[in-house]
């Protein structure tokens, strides 16, 4: 049967700051049948003047009849016309108009049994965390890009995963400011993804999120080392 | 900002009765392949310009009024969509 997807006014339940500039809003869609990891919605504001500001924003949480909520991380940009009213302006109780869950593409399905190798880049990380947070058995690496150790969000939550699921591995790549005992600062390259991916040999399912320039960069190594082009699946992370 | 074929999915969806960011598309210019996921598109604008991440010419366009939906395809000379199994 096919679902038309229509707009809907969703109400933030819950809020919480992941790090200094990103916010996760946990919001309650009446009538939402669900959504896969790796999926989005878009949010449409309205002024009182009619003028209207559209954006797509990756969904955070997995999905299950027992979790119905959906979480949406929003990194704040600064000169961005939608981002600074989500994080700093939107509070518990206040209703959003919401589309979703929109994607077919850039998911993972639990049904899925190849290894996975998630690359993320900034704010990247949410629909992979989604991914994370719904895996099964299935072997998951993340390569994750952050500019300094405190822009990472889910850290703590990623360490206890690590600690406590066999199967996942976390690997921090550190641009600006890296932590004591993690080298010096740098960016995602060969050796990177060669050690802390999986090997081509494992035909494993790779996903890139992040800005244009480290998107490319990562799909090309990926290529470049040997992964199947059409095992690598990248969403381009905008947002403003 | 630059986005891809993954934004558009919520507008197709007011056109297409099924997600089409899973869609192959062929480039009417230069016969590319892939799926409409890979489009490279930028924000903001007044309507959606879907490239080819090959030649970067223009394969979709979608505009939105509060009334209607103006969708151009010119750019695509073919759009192969998945569709469930019965």
């Amino acid at each position: 049967m096919i679902k038309r997807i229509t707009w809907r006014a969703a109400t933030v339940t819950a809020v919480r700051w992941e790090t200094k500039t990103a916010r996760t809003l946990v919001l309650d869609v009446p009538g939402w049948s669900g959504h896969l990891p790796g999926q989005h919605v878009d949010i449409r504001l309205t002024a009182d003047d009619g003028y209207v500001a559209q954006r797509s924003y990756s969904i955070a949480s997995a999905w299950s009849p027992s979790s119905p909520s959906v979480e949406l991380t929003i990194q704040r940009l600064d000169d961005g016309e939608v981002s600074p009213y989500l994080t700093d302006v939107v509070e518990v109780g206040d209703k959003i108009e919401v589309r979703g869950a929109i994607g077919n593409w850039f998911v993972w399905r639990d049904t899925q049994t190849a290894p996975v190798l998630l690359i993320a880049g900034g704010s990247g990380v949410v629909p992979l965390m989604a991914m994370i947070r719904a895996r099964g058995r299935q072997p998951f690496r993340l390569i994750y890009s952050v500019r300094t150790p405190e822009d990472a969000a889910y850290a703590e939550e990623l360490r206890h995963r690590v600690r406590e699921n066999p199967g996942l591995d976390v690997h921090f790549v550190y641009t600006r400011k890296a932590p004591e005992g993690a080298g010096a600062p740098k960016r995602i390259d060969v050796a990177t993804i060669n050690s802390h991916g999986w090997p081509p040999d494992f035909e494993p399912d790779c996903y890139v999120c992040g800005p244009t320039g480290f998107v490319e960069t990562a799909a090309d190594i990926l290529v470049a080392l040997g992964h199947a082009p059409t095992r690598v699946r990248t969403e381009r992370f905008g947002g403003a | 900002m630059e986005l891809d074929g993954n934004a558009l999915g919520g507008d197709l969806s007011t056109v297409f009765a099924t997600d089409v960011t899973d869609a192959v598309f062929v480039c009417a210019g230069c016969k590319h392949s892939g799926v409409v996921a890979t489009l490279r598109v930028w924000e903001p604008a007044p309507g959606l310009v879907g490239r080819c991440p090959n030649c970067t010419d223009v394969i979709v366009r979608l505009v939105r009024t509060p009334t209607r939906v103006f969708l151009t395809l010119t750019g695509a000379s073919r759009l192969e969509i998945p569709v469930e199994q019965p």
